[in-house]
């Protein structure tokens, strides 16, 4: 068909990029490392440890980050047909934070010897995973005794809203340490992960891509339109459930892991939708993929300063990058499109 | 007498239409018995707040009869799947769609979603049948607009090039000439009626335009506090239906013309 011909030349410069920038990120950092070195721990004739054990993990982190993001952004913003929904407005960030804040935070405030012992990378991607999924649950129970999916978005702010309140309740009773590491980790990371943490955050992201790309044909359908929509047969109730779950899937783990990571889910999809044009999610969804995943390598190879001792908080390099060029994008184009 | 042996499309059994809240009802008409053949247009007419809408919503299964039954092509609503329902019955909404992003081509091709793959992938065959539906509607040159860049009245042409490409023997349109100018609203009508004739698809529609109704329909429905009635426009005007539709204070039906005269 000629849509494929038409958007043949963007993948393949997309592809190209996302290559470029993934060697580049590797390239780059504090301690520069010789191009035929890294080159040499890639096919393995060589084993640099920065290469194999920081860098690699870091860039494979960053690409499933970005696009992980991205996708659960395009699925939340078609579901609430709404072009400012992001993967958190089913409160799944705050829900993170709030699991984290009671195990930094609370585990200060009762004063407990364990508590700096307990606060090890485990438990603080264990505290994020229950807390989204607890207020996630929230939101899924409610959603079946509600009808309209706007309701489901509002419900899903006001208990963003309660887990922020109850997480201020706490800073405010906490010590400056214990508030700093909590601030720490709002900064987001997407370094520090071992193969082995890798290996389980693929996972359950494959779980979650998996259904996102189930989705496609339900969700071309809903650009009609909810009630359009089930004149044309789809199960409604069943097909707003399986997008749910994969955007918590995606958004829940990639928060665990890296910490709740601004505006990349908000602001890719529009991205893509200025470039590519359309609203077909076939196009879209696999855009999208490599879209976030380039910006996201981008943004980490800026945050690490390269050949500096300094790494920046990466939640402000996304925020700083991505808005200009989407308020530029908006600016040049006058129209939203969604 | 061939009007006899065509066959029935939709078919109503005593049905009764209201809300249900808890264990209070709330009727809005009852006793409905209408029957729709083959390559009919059918206009349902009504003053605002009668409950054309609600019959709509309840002929389509957005909402359970509070009794009786619905049946489309011989087979209760009741027992009929969402996704069956889907390649017998097609709908245009008041709606708007949710996003105009969307070129007219991709549009009408939704229309092929419930035959489609799980990816939703055109077949030759299903864009064979999206290219007629765009033909049949005269909007072949607008295929690849955006539809965020058509009037009112090509919206309203494209989605019901959308309902053709559902490919359904029945279509239900719920005011499709609102919002359009006087040269649109009887433009629209009037594709409406050559589309029965040609695909003989039944054509269901609520619409404020008596007049138009009256010279274009096979058959209208007329809803008044007391009944729901439905027959010929030529039978419906000998019955003097239309001088009880709206309060007598304003306007009057004029017999002779068939049209609704404001009173001076």
């Amino acid at each position: 068909m000629s849509d494929q011909k038409k958007y043949k030349l963007p993948f393949i410069v997309l592809v190209a990029t996302l290559i470029v920038c993934f060697f580049g990120n590797i390239s780059l950092g504090s301690v520069s490392i010789p191009v035929s070195e890294i080159a040499k721990s890639l096919t393995g004739f060589s084993d640099n440890y920065i290469v194999l054990h920081y860098r690699l993990p870091k860039a494979f982190t960053a690409i499933l980050v970005g696009s992980g993001l991205g996708i659960s952004g395009l699925l939340m913003q078609t579901l609430f047909r709404n072009p400012l929904a992001g993967p958190f407005v089913l409160g799944i960030s705050s829900g993170a934070s709030l699991g984290v804040a009671i195990l930094i935070l609370g585990a200060g405030i009762s004063g407990s010897a364990l508590a700096a012992l307990l606060i090890s990378k485990w438990s603080l991607v264990l505290a994020a995973s229950i807390g989204s999924f607890l207020v996630l649950l929230a939101v899924l129970v409610v959603s079946t005794k509600v009808r309209d999916t706007m309701a489901i978005l509002i419900i899903g702010l006001m208990f963003g809203s309660i887990t922020s309140a109850v997480v201020s309740v706490l800073s405010y009773f906490s010590s400056a340490q214990k508030l700093q590491q909590y601030i720490f980790w709002g900064f987001g990371s997407l370094g520090n992960l071992s193969w082995n943490e890798l290996f389980i955050f693929t996972l359950i992201y494959a779980f979650g891509l998996v259904l996102s790309i189930a989705s496609i044909k339900a969700l071309n359908t809903l650009l009609l339109g909810e009630n359009y929509a089930k004149s044309l047969g789809l199960n409604i109730s069943q097909s707003r459930f399986i997008i749910i779950i994969a955007t918590s899937l995606l958004a829940g783990t990639i928060t665990a892991f890296a910490g709740p990571i601004a505006f990349i889910g908000l602001a890719i999809p529009h991205m893509v939708r200025q470039l590519f044009i359309t609203s077909n999610h076939k196009i879209l969804l696999p855009a999208v993929f490599l879209m976030g995943a380039i910006v996201m390598l981008i943004c980490d190879s800026i945050a690490q300063l390269p050949t500096s001792d300094y790494t920046l908080p990466i939640n402000a390099i996304t925020s700083l990058i991505g808005a200009p060029v989407v308020i530029w994008l908006l600016v040049r184009k006058r129209k939203m499109l969604f | 007498m061939t009007k006899t042996a065509q066959h029935t499309v939709l078919k109503t059994e005593n049905l009764t239409i209201g809300y249900a809240l808890k264990k209070q009802q709330t009727v809005i008409a009852s006793n409905i018995n209408i029957t729709l053949k083959q390559g009919e247009l059918i206009g349902l007419v009504g003053a605002n707040g009668i409950g054309k809408s609600t019959l709509l919503r309840t002929l389509t299964k957005v909402q359970q009869p509070l009794n009786g039954a619905v049946v489309i092509n011989g087979v209760s609503l009741a027992e009929t799947s969402y996704l069956e329902l889907s390649k017998s019955l097609s709908v245009v909404l008041t709606e708007q769609p949710a996003s105009k992003n969307l070129t007219v081509f991709e549009l009408v091709a939704l229309g092929r979603q419930p035959y489609t793959n799980w990816v939703g992938n055109l077949s030759n065959n299903d864009i064979s049948i999206v290219e007629k539906a765009l033909l049949q509607t005269n909007i072949q040159p607008l295929k690849n607009k955006k539809c965020y860049e058509l009037s009112d009245g090509q919206l309203q042409k494209v989605m019901i090039a959308r309902a053709l490409a559902q490919d359904t023997n029945l279509i239900i349109l719920d005011e499709p000439t609102t919002h359009l100018d006087m040269y649109h609203k009887a433009y629209i009508l009037k594709l409406l009626k050559k589309l029965s004739k040609e695909t003989g698809k039944t054509i269901l529609f609520s619409s404020h335009e008596i007049n138009l109704a009256i010279q274009l329909c096979d058959k209208m429905i007329v809803m008044s506090h007391s009944q729901v009635i439905s027959n010929t426009p030529c039978n419906l005007i000998s019955k003097g239906v239309f001088n009880e539709l709206f309060p007598e204070d304003m306007i009057a039906f004029d017999e002779k013309t068939g049209s609704f005269r404001v009173k001076q």
